[in-house]
Formats: structure tokens, C-alpha cells, sequence
């Protein structure tokens, strides 16, 4: 059984089509990687894995099970937790605070008024652990608001890890980074998913990072798939040497 | 740590003033009926600032909830049972009931829409009041009843003649309703709200419930306003339509702006401020006093955008 079945999906906004008949399947502890030029629908084929957006046409499985219908928040619930293009955090809470509300929504407490002892520990125990994981430990008190962008987005990327999540979308996790920021989130991302075979889905524009992470590439352009296949196969591949890879590189 | 230390004796200095205001309040001019009115305007800031400061959504319709708080404690002593604690009861259900039934037809609503739906349930109430006259008095406002003392079995609680005694069975409940806030601000549950004021789309995407916890805060919200409305009503055995118009809401926002939205007790402040302000304003120029209070107004909104708490805590951090 596959995890992600993706078959067919487009969507149009009015006469433009974003994302036009793409189909993807993404195994068990996989790391996927898609890749495409600037407006190639990545982001949204994104939005509409998540339910951020409607279909036009197609559908999306998680294990089967078909997730028509099923908003954003209930699709958390299933064990989809993302990142953003332009990171989405708490700006006026530190970033203990940040990762402390997944990590009791993910403890089932986000509509408790109490907690026990015990519960209260449990959750002191994850955060000061995700922390330490995101290599956060030394400016958990800090407003997220006031972070350079990199620690940024290594909040994001542990407010999505609080959630335990089975799937995790991250949506250009080095955009606007420098060479060791972009470094260490790969080096982060590596880890995560070494550590706990979780299923990964990364859109990336950095081919390092790329080769370095995936098992395996989705190209799209203009909305279309234009290739799927192994790091080799891709580099290989004619068609996104020319529209791509020679463009890029 | 540092600032839990400066939040805890600010709790403090709150308390102890509260404590004692009947003891200073007529040494610095005031009077005691003044401080009550601090206090149940300050409990009405509060439960506003529930939903505008901590869940960042604003309601510019509060005052339907403070309205129905009053006429539900005025008819209740008029009509049923000439008895205080009932009164106070039926009034706080009448709000929470309304809210509960209101909130799933505007919870779906952002930003200037959700202030305008919630304007328009408002309005409704004050036609109900303004034309119900038979029952509710009409514009001349509910009169012929009269808060009861209340017998606590070993003894009489005297807020009927007694200011002071009605000064402090304000302030206890005032205590109540503002550690029950302050703790389910400290919740989980309460932190959910915070996370939906500063980032709705991360939140969501965490998994929870947007438009459902803000049927929530806006449940709580509105019942801490019934409870405030029914004690000014209580505090002046009458009620009238004023109380649920509009504008009345603005007034709420305008304190919680004045004081500080994002601090637990600016909007205290800011009622303290307001209520001073329009007593002191407006024995000395009678009609005009509205215009001065939009002149301070005005001038926090451009020189504290945080309202007067906002600055007092940056001077403390410098
Ligand atoms: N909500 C939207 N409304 C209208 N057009 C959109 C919307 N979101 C994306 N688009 C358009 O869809 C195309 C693909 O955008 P996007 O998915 O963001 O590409 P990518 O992430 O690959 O850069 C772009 O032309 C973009 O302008
Ligand atoms: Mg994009």
C-alpha cells in the first residue's frame, strides 16, 4: 500500500490552470522532493494535498482513504502537519511558546481549561526535546517575531514536528537562506527523517539540498508533470536538462 | 522569570487598590459609587478584551450582552422574584444563551465583517428594548424595582442602603469572574485563542478548531458581560436602552484600547480612566465631556498604540 496516492489533480483559478493532471505516489518513509521554475504550481499543489484548497479535478488518498471533503485542520488530525513558503509562526510569543501549543494539541489538551501534574511535565518534556532537536534550546525565550530568518523557520519546522505528524510538506524550507542556514535545516531534515522514517514531501529550489534529501523528484513545469525518477535518473533526464536543470545551473 | 516577578506585583498593586478604594477613594475627591462603577465598567473591558485582546477578534456589539445582563437582572426582580442572586442568575443566562445561539452564524466572518454582524445582532436587542415597552419599559427604561439585600443565613449581606457593602459584593464577584479569565487564559485551551490572534492560518494547520474556539472565547466573552451588565444595573436599579446600543460597545472597545489590549488588566485601566474621566469631565463642562474623552483617545491611539499599560511596561523594560 502506497501512503500518498495522488491521481490526476489539477486546479484552475478562472482561465489559469496552476496545476493541470499531476499524479504522484509516495511510499512509506520516502522522501520526495518536487522541483519545478518559479510558478510551476508547486505551492499549490501543495494546497491541495492539505485541503487549503479545492480540487478542479482528480484525487488525493492518505493510505487509501480518500480525502475528499476533509478540511485542513481534520487532515492534521490524520497525521498531515506543513510548512509554508513564507513562514507561519506566532511573532509575539517566544519560541518555547510556539512549540508549546502543537505540542498539546497533539496531547489532545487544546480544549482542556486544566492540566494535571503529570501532563503538564509530559508537555515540559517534548518541548524542551524539540527544542533541543531544532537546536532551538539556546533562544527558546526569545520572541519567534525577532528571530533571524533561518531559527525562523526552524520554529516552523519544530511546530510541525510537535504535531507527530506521519506526513510532513515543507514548503521551500531554505528559501532565503545563506549557505549555513541552508545547511543546517538540510542537516535537520536529514536527521528527522533518518531518525524516524517519517514519509517527507519537500519542494526545493537548491539542488544540493535536493540530491542530498530524496529518494526520489517529482519536476513539474507549468503546472504539468514533466518527470519523475531517482536523483540519477533526473540529472539524466533530457527533458529537465532543458527546461530546468540547464536553466538553473 | 524576570517577568513573572513584575506581572505578580502588578497583581498585587491592582489588588491591594481595589481592596482599599472606599478606604482612599474620598480622600482624592472621588466617591464610593465612583469605584463600583470602575469596577463592574472594568469587569465589562475585561470580558470584551477576552475575545479582542487574547483571541484578536473584535465585536462591536457587546454591549446586546452587557444589555441583556441588565434587563434580564431588572425583570427578574420586577416580575418574578424580588430576590438578587436570581436576578444576577437569570441575567448572565439570558447573555450566555444569546451568545450561544448567536456565535455559529457569525463565527465564519473576519475582521470588519464579524464587527458589523455582531453590530447587527446588537441592534436587534435594542429594538426588542426600545419597543417591547410594555415589559421593558421602552425609553424611559425599566424602573419600580430595587436590588435586594442578600441573607447569607448567619448574616445580611446590606447592599440595598449600604455603598460600601455593594462596593465589595461587586468586587467579589469581580474577583471571581477575572480569576476564572485569567485561568483559562493560562490553559491550554486558553492558549489556543492567543495562537488564533497572533497567526489563524498556523493555527489551523496545527490542527484546531479555528472557528470553534472562537465560538468559544466568544461564549465566555459575552457571559463575563452579561455578568457586568447585570451589576450596573444592580448598581442603579434601572436599566434603559442605552446600555444596549451601540455605541455603548464602542465605549468597551474604547477602554480596551485606552488601557492596553494586550495586557490582562489594561482594559481595567482603561475603564478606570474612562469613568474618571467622564465624572470629572463632565461636572466641570457638562455636555462637552464626550469630546475631551475622544481628544485622550486620540492621543493614545497615536502616541501608545498599546494603550497606557503597552507604555508603562516598555518603560520597565528600558
Ligand atoms: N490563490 C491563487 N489565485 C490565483 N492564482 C494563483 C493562486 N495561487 C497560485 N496562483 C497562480 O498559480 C501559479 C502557480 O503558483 P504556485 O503554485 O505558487 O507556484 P510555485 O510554488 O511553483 O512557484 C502562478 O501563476 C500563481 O500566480
Ligand atoms: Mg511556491
Amino acid at each position: 500500500m502506497s501512503f500518498l496516492k495522488v491521481e490526476n489533480v489539477s486546479r484552475h483559478f478562472g482561465n489559469l490552470v496552476a496545476v493541470d493532471g499531476v499524479s504522484m505516489t509516495v511510499e512509506p518513509g520516502e522522501c520526495r522532493a518536487v522541483i519545478g521554475p518559479n510558478g510551476a504550481g508547486k505551492t499549490t499543489f501543495f494546497n491541495l494535498i492539505t485541503g487549503m484548497l479545492g480540487l478542479t479535478t482528480g484525487r488525493v488518498l492518505l493510505e487509501d482513504k480518500d480525502l475528499a471533503g476533509i478540511d485542513p485542520t481534520h487532515r492534521v488530525k490524520l497525521g498531515m502537519a506543513r510548512t509554508f513558503q513564507i513562514t507561519e509562526i506566532f511573532p509575539e510569543l517566544t519560541v518555547s511558546e510556539n512549540i508549546r501549543i502543537p505540542v498539546e494539541t497533539a496531547a489532545g489538551l487544546s480544549m482542556k481549561a486544566r492540566m494535571s501534574a503529570s501532563q503538564r511535565s509530559g508537555v515540559r518534556q517534548r518541548i524542551d526535546q524539540l527544542l533541543e532537536e531544532g537546536g532551538l534550546s539556546r533562544i527558546a525565550h526569545r520572541y519567534a517575531g525577532e528571530l533571524s530568518h533561518g531559527d525562523q523557520r526552524a520554529t516552523e519546522i519544530m511546530m510541525a514536528l510537535a504535531l507527530n505528524p506521519r506526513l510532513l510538506l515543507l514548503d521551500e524550507p531554505t528559501a532565503g537562506m545563506g549557505d549555513d542556514e541552508t545547511h543546517a535545516v538540510a542537516r535537520l531534515i536529514k536527521r528527522i527523517h533518518r531518525e524516524s522514517r517519517m514519509t517527507i514531501v519537500l519542494i526545493e529550489h537548491d539542488m544540493r539540498v535536493v540530491f542530498n534529501l530524496a529518494d526520489k523528484i517529482t519536476v513539474l513545469a507549468e503546472g504539468r508533470p514533466l518527470a519523475e525518477g531517482t536523483p540519477a535518473e533526473i540529472t539524466a533526464n533530457a527533458k529537465v536538462q532543458a527546461a530546468y536543470l540547464g536553466g538553473a545551473a | 522569570m524576570k517577568f513573572d516577578l513584575r506581572q505578580n506585583a502588578l497583581n498585587i498593586v491592582i489588588w491591594v487598590l481595589l481592596i482599599t478604594m472606599p478606604a482612599w477613594m474620598n480622600a482624592i475627591g472621588g466617591y464610593t459609587q465612583l469605584g463600583t462603577q470602575v469596577v463592574i465598567m472594568g469587569l465589562a473591558a475585561m470580558a470584551l478584551n477576552f475575545l479582542l485582546g487574547h483571541t484578536g477578534v473584535l465585536s462591536f456589539g457587546h454591549a446586546a450582552y452587557f444589555g441583556l445582563g441588565a434587563y434580564g437582572v431588572g425583570m427578574t426582580i420586577r416580575y418574578l422574584d424580588a430576590s438578587t442572586p436570581l436576578g444576577l442568575l437569570v441575567g448572565v443566562l439570558a447573555g450566555a444563551v444569546a451568545a450561544a445561539l448567536i456565535g455559529p452564524l457569525i463565527v465564519r466572518r473576519r475582521g470588519v465583517y464579524f464587527a458589523m454582524v455582531t453590530i447587527a445582532f446588537g441592534q436587534v436587542f435594542y429594538f426588542i428594548a426600545v419597543r417591547w415597552n410594555t415589559v421593558t419599559g421602552g425609553d424611559d427604561g425599566l424602573t419600580n424595582w430595587h436590588r435586594q439585600n442578600i441573607d447569607l443565613g448567619l448574616f445580611k449581606i446590606n447592599i440595598m442602603d449600604s455603598a460600601i457593602h455593594f462596593y465589595y459584593f461587586a468586587l467579589v464577584i469581580f474577583a471571581l469572574a477575572v480569576g476564572l479569565m485569567a485561568s483559562i487564559l493560562h490553559s491550554p485551551f486558553g492558549r489556543t485563542l492567543i495562537a488564533i490572534r497572533e497567526n489563524e492560518r498556523r493555527t489551523r494547520f496545527i490542527g484546531i478548531n479555528v472557528n470553534f474556539h472562537i465560538w468559544m472565547s466568544w461564549l465566555v466573552s459575552c457571559t463575563f458581560m452579561a455578568l457586568a451588565g447585570a451589576l450596573f444595573a444592580l448598581q442603579n436599579n434601572f436599566v434603559d436602552p442605552h446600555s444596549l446600543y451601540w455605541t455603548q460597545s464602542g465605549i468597551f472597545v474604547i477602554m480596551c484600547v485606552l488601557g492596553g489590549m494586550r495586557s490582562f488588566w489594561g482594559p481595567l485601566v482603561g475603564a478606570a480612566i474612562y469613568v474618571v474621566l467622564q465624572d470629572y469631565l463632565s461636572s466641570l463642562v457638562s455636555d462637552y465631556w464626550q469630546f475631551f474623552i475622544g481628544l485622550v483617545f486620540v492621543a493614545v491611539v497615536l502616541f501608545f498604540p498599546r494603550g497606557v499599560m503597552g507604555m508603562l511596561r516598555r518603560r520597565a523594560v528600558e
